[in-house]
């Protein structure tokens, strides 16, 4: 990782140099690829609106934006595994159609993904060999091809290692190697370092040089500013499906860019005042300032009862540690507080470990060092039945996950807290009358459109997740651990969703709500924390937190560096 | 996992369909063993129905499917492949040939439910390995299982032909059992013996176990679900091991029934197949207590149509073997077809 | 030492002849599951294979002719494991097995129409006659093998070449380890798939007209008697490889043999079920000291569907 404090004294220190770079901003350029237009919806879901873009031969264009932004969906279009509804791809300034992966690489687009499609039982060359065409495979020659194709691009591999002993960079680096020995010339890296270490990140960067000084055009796709501005040429900001901004790395401003990655029609441009934050209990509407998401707090939910949040914490995490599956994230000394009466946000990009503090959180995964206590009570690697006990309201991430989608809804209802609804006696007799009363009246309370004898997994997403809730919320959780709980929802849903959240506020609860909606944190939320890399970079009051500062703590910059980053801006 | 045993509403009629396409293959198997088609039928069909004894011959043959269907049922119902029924069943039938012969002085109020008792915990006890491999190490249960059948058909053999073959006649026979330890015969002059109601009694437990049990609750959920029913607190480890042991239990009583209400003794062929056919009860009846009654009750009826339609028609007995694996493969295939169709609505 | 010559050799011969069906069957197995698809469908293809290869040869009179018609009928045989368990992505277990019931009912059924019984031999041809390139010698009765045993034999080198050193290997083992990424490098999971079972399909065939043509001449309801089920084992024990499979495949022929030699010799030390059952019991003790489901393609037993 580029070390911030030095880079923020010199933004233009670590620049790639080479013979091919493009002298200005694509002027004078050959295009090695271009994007005219391109939108692409799914559904009423508008993922990309008439985004257009460039990249040149011997130019890293970064692609820069928070989740949903339309970054991924784009590069699938250019990869031809999605058809744009609108718009162009032009190559060597001719527009080509793409129907499959097979057509960008006849045209020498090569794309690296987080998920590695690699043989993990093979060797590199058998791997790179994999898919080209002929009867024999002649170990000693494909070897040797690979090792020339490497040595050409200054890579380090040894073609004859099995995939499964390699590290992850090296992995990764004979992906970027399988695009090169079918011909790319445009190479695409979806958020490459997510799945790097520093140093492996340093050495990715370094290759990068090496590539662009042969003349590839590389499109990077990220949301941490340091490696951005320290890896790419240009950089093309996305925001909500539309380009928002693009401007050359150099002299550019992380601030700007983070305000332009995060910003919002209800933040002011200065970036330090207050963001319009709804009033005290007399004014349920004040939050007036509606977003392009427009899923604000109008309908009725007065944010007004800002309870005293209690003294001592009811979750303390301290210092928490995971192991690293290979590619996956880990945290890497979670520190985080939650105390009753409170709601604690966790925003970030999804991939720095959001998944894993909710894992860790609901008896799903162990932790490696450290403590989690609730109320004193280590409740580190326990069971998931243990957790609940604890009285830990889970809401997973993946409504399937949370339910059996085979059962009825009374089942589902009934089997986390199965032991409730049997009868006394060692045969563990269900009491289908206190099963079925119990999942009627959920019914009833949370307005569910289904029956307690429907399948589960038939009804839709936001009646599941209302399903999820009233299982978890009827218990008086003590903590309420929320994954992503409005994600695929629609706007009338996941107002219900938020409104109950905030429900368990006001009666005492605390709750860990973990989203990749700003807009939701900023609206339910008292304190948002920021996860980046497996940390808690930062934590701000909701109330006073601008989308500068947001923005730079999605994207590296702790919250002390981003202080100092707006202290010499106003000099 | 295994979808198949989803019991949905109008899922009867998918074995209904089978049953008719099955029949309509073995037309043609009929008429190149050169016999009349109405003939067969009515040997498979009606001849049944046609007398008490042969009525009653059905539910003798029932026992066992009924049995080592339930068995396979319930492990599948965890979500675990125990094709190992065949040992298992096995397991219990030497148990009990063992245990028989020594229970000359004990009535049979205590001999027989000791019988019982000793064929269940054979039956686990020859499960119990393939299940423990399965949660401890995740080795697969199915491969384990089916060589653990082969080894108990090679113990079988060794006993038969060594220890305990028959002294006088040189027959791999074992010594009979006690009088007191013989299922009694439930009606006169037939064979039906007890052990078609300890199948029913089973199969209510069953059904009993699975659908009015937290236990149970927990064991469908893992079956369907594996990572959600372990979200929810099921310790699918510990469940998956249960089932797995109830099954070969179950499996075991079938062998006890066997050797106690048919054969009075172990035999070579005292397997006779059930537990493998006992996988295409389970398919067939979908977890259903009255599918898996009705399936095992099908699969009888195919059986002794077999032996009828050899016996008078000269039809080789292997017709039931085909008609049976049809309609395993056929009710497969229609399952997916209606998955296939579910999904384009 | 003439002792030793007088017992090993002819020992070795035995093995190298009783490893031959269970080599075949193995071979064809392990082609199956190193694209991702357990086939248990070979018990049943293996009988239909003897069956079909018998009846081949004693009505054409030609026994290459039947061994023709295994092989041809266990690659259909191959083809209809591929299509419940590629094509309609159904349980791999619970499809074979279907496989195998219905093609051991169709193969003693058409026999017993055909011929008569199945218990005690009611049809007999002359089977195969063994090759003898060094007759005379005492060493040389172990080449004195049939033509089967050598085609099997070499098949195992070929077996290995052609998974290690052609892009069809590659993509058989790509199909089988990871099947998502063979896709997206543009291999077509399914057509590899087929290919895979209906060569082991055949090669399954062959072990059964291994059995009826060279073994027996005949056909019977044992003839089989859970190779098929063994073969797995092997195949396991084997690590997929089919070298090592080779390997295990020997050790087992070697305690088979020496079970039928002692049984000849009416020497009764151990009785010979505990050494048919040897084989079995090592097997379940090497799945459960390696937890050889680590070693295995890893795609096995999972459908493959293009979300």
């Amino acid at each position: 990782m580029i070390d911030p404090h030095t880079h923020a004294a010199e933004p233009a220190a670590e620049r790639p140099v080479g013979p091919t770079i493009g002298p200005t901003v694509g002027a004078t350029v050959e295009r090695a690829v271009e994007l005219r237009s391109i939108t692409k919806c799914f559904g009423a879901l508008r993922a990309n609106a008439s985004v257009s873009l460039h990249a040149g031969a011997g130019e890293v264009l970064a692609l820069l934006g928070e989740n949903g932004a339309g970054k991924s969906t784009l590069m699938k279009i250019l990869y031809g595994l999605y058809q744009p509804d609108a718009g162009q791809i032009i190559i060597g300034g001719q527009p080509v159609i793409f129907r499959s992966p097979a057509d960008a690489i006849a045209h020498g687009i090569g794309m690296v993904t987080q998920h590695f499609a690699l043989v993990s039982t093979m060797t590199v060359a058998e791997n790179i060999a994999l898919g080209a065409g002929g009867g024999l495979f002649n170990r000693a020659r494909a070897e040797t091809r690979v090792r020339d194709t490497a040595a050409r691009y200054h890579l380090q591999i040894d073609p004859a290692a099995t995939v499964c002993d390699l590290s992850v960079g090296e992995a990764q680096r004979v992906e970027i190697l399988k695009a090169l020995s079918r011909q790319a010339r445009v190479l695409i890296l979806d958020e490459p370092t997510a799945v790097l270490t520093p140093q492996e990140s340093r050495a990715l960067f370094g290759e990068l040089k090496q590539l662009v000084a042969q003349g590839l055009a590389i499109i990077f796709i990220s949301h941490k500013l340091d490696e951005v501005l320290a890896v790419a040429d240009r950089v093309t900001v996305l925001r909500d499906g539309s380009v928002v901004g693009e401007t050359s790395t150099q002299g550019a401003s992380a601030a700007h860019l983070a305000e332009m990655m995060v910003g919002r029609a209800g933040f002011t441009p200065t970036g330090a005042g207050l963001r319009a934050h709804p009033a005290p209990p007399s004014s349920p509407n004040s939050s007036a300032s509606g977003t392009a998401a427009g899923a604000r707090t109008e309908s009725g939910i007065a944010q007004d009862q800002r309870s005293s949040p209690g003294e001592s914490p009811l979750l303390a995490m301290h210092d928490v540690h995971t192991s690293r599956t290979r590619g996956l994230s880990a945290l890497r000394g979670v520190t985080l507080d939650v105390r009753a009466g409170e709601i604690v946000g966790i925003a970030g990009v999804s991939g720095n470990g959001q998944t894993e503090l909710a894992e860790v959180l609901t008896g799903m995964r162990h932790i490696t060092q450290g403590s989690i206590t609730l109320l004193g009570h280590s409740i580190a690697n326990v069971s998931a039945a243990q957790a609940t006990a604890s009285g830990i309201g889970r809401i997973p991430e993946d409504r399937q996950t949370g339910l059996v989608g085979d059962m009825t809804v009374a089942e589902n209802m009934a089997l986390e807290h199965v032991r409730d609804f049997t009868r006394a006696g060692k045969l563990s007799l269900l009491d289908q009358v206190k099963l079925h009363a119990h999942a009627r009246a959920l019914i009833a309370q949370y307005n569910i459109k289904a029956a307690p004898s429907s399948q589960a997994g038939k009804l839709s997403g936001g009646t599941m997740q209302k399903i999820i809730l009233a299982r978890v919320l009827s218990r008086n959780p003590m903590l309420v651990v929320a994954a992503q709980p409005t994600r695929g929802l629609d706007v009338g849903a996941s107002e219900y969703v938020r409104g109950k959240l905030i429900k368990q506020r006001e009666r005492g609860a605390g709750v860990l709500l973990i989203s990749e909606d700003l807009d939701e944190l900023l609206a339910l939320a008292d304190r948002i924390a920021v996860m980046f890399e497996g940390r808690i970079i930062g934590s701000v009051d909701s109330a006073q937190a601008s989308a500068e500062q947001l923005g730079l703590m999605m994207a590296g910059r702790s919250g002390a560096q981003s202080r100092e980053v707006r202290e010499t801006q106003h000099v | 996992m295994f979808s198949v045993l989803r019991a949905s509403r109008g899922a009867w009629l998918l074995p209904l369909a089978a049953v008719v396409v099955t029949f309509v293959i073995t037309l043609p198997l009929l008429l190149i063993a050169r016999a009349d088609p109405l003939a067969a039928l009515y040997a498979f069909v009606v001849e049944p129905f046609t007398s008490r004894l042969s009525f009653t011959e059905i539910l003798v043959k029932t026992t066992p499917l009924l049995l080592t269907g339930i068995a396979v049922a319930v492990a599948f119902t965890a979500g675990y492949y125990n094709i190992g029924a065949e040992g298992q069943l096995l397991a219990g039938a030497v148990c009990a040939a063992w245990l028989g012969p020594l229970l000359h002085d004990v009535p049979s109020i205590a001999s027989i439910p000791l019988m019982l008792l000793g064929g269940a915990l054979a039956g686990a006890l020859w499960a119990l390995i393939p299940a423990l491999l399965k949660t401890r190490i995740n080795v697969d249960e199915v491969v384990t299982t089916l060589l653990l059948n082969s080894v108990m058909i090679f113990l079988v053999s060794g006993l038969l032909n060594g220890p305990w073959r028959n002294p006088v006649t040189k027959m791999p026979q074992s010594p009979a059992i006690a009088r007191t330890a013989e299922f009694p015969m439930l009606l006169a002059s037939s064979r039906l013996h007890l052990g078609f109601i300890v199948a029913l009694m089973v199969l209510a437990g069953f059904w009993f176990v699975t659908r009015r049990t937290a236990f149970g609750l927990q064991m469908r959920a893992a079956g369907l679900s594996k990572s959600s029913a372990q979200f929810l607190g099921v310790d699918v480890s510990r469940t998956l091991l249960i089932a797995a042991l109830f099954s070969g239990a179950i499996a075991g009583l079938a062998g006890v029934g066997e050797v106690a209400g048919v054969h009075r003794r172990l035999i070579e062929d005292v397997a006779g197949g059930y537990g493998y056919t006992g996988i295409i009860v389970a398919t067939l009846g979908a977890s259903s207590p009255l599918g898996t009654l009705l399936s095992a009750s099908f699969m009888a009826l195919i059986d002794n149509g077999a032996q009828e339609a050899s016996r008078s028609l000269g039809v080789p007995i292997y017709l039931a073997n085909i008609v049976q694996a049809t309609l395993l493969v056929t009710t497969l295939v229609m399952l997916f077809v209606q998955r296939r169709l579910r999904r384009l609505r | 030492m003439t002792v030793l010559a007088f017992t090993l050799i002819p020992l070795i011969a035995a093995t190298l002849r009783v490893a031959t069906p269970l080599l075949l069957a193995a071979l064809g197995e392990t082609l199956g599951e190193n694209a991702g698809v357990l086939n248990l469908g070979i018990e049943g293809t293996m009988m239909l294979g003897a069956f079909v290869g018998f009846a081949a040869a004693a009505s054409s009179g030609s026994l290459w002719l039947g061994v023709l018609g295994a092989v041809l009928v266990g690659a259909v045989c191959g083809a209809a494991v591929a299509l419940l368990t590629v094509t309609f992505g159904l349980n791999q277990h619970v499809s074979g097995l279907g496989i195998t019931l219905l093609t051991s009912g169709i193969a003693l059924f058409f026999y017993r129409v055909l011929y008569g019984s199945t218990t005690g031999v009611q049809a007999r041809i002359e089977p195969f006659q063994q090759v003898d390139p060094l007759p005379g010698s005492v060493l040389g009765s172990i080449f004195q093998q049939h033509a089967l045993t050598y085609i099997a034999f070499g098949l195992v080198p070929l077996a290995w070449w052609l998974l290690a050193r052609t892009q069809f290997g590659l993509r058989v083992r790509a199909v089988g380890e990871n099947p998502e990424a063979a896709d997206t490098a543009g291999v077509n999971v399914f057509r590899v798939r087929y290919a895979t079972l209906m060569m082991g399909g055949g090669l399954m065939g062959a072990a059964g007209a291994f059995l009826s043509l060279a073994q027996l001449g005949a056909f019977t309801f044992g003839i089989i008697a859970g190779r098929g089920w063994i073969a797995i084992a092997l195949v396991i024990f084997g690590n997929w490889r089919p070298l090592k499979v080779l390997v295990g495949m020997l050790l087992f022929g070697a305690l088979q043999a020496l079970q039928l030699r002692l049984q000849a010799e009416g020497i009764t030390l151990v009785p010979y079920e505990v050494l048919l059952a040897l084989p079995y019991v090592l097997t379940i003790l090497a799945l459960a000291f390696a937890g050889r489901a680590a070693s295995a393609p890893a795609a096995m037993l999972r459908a493959y569907r293009r979300e």
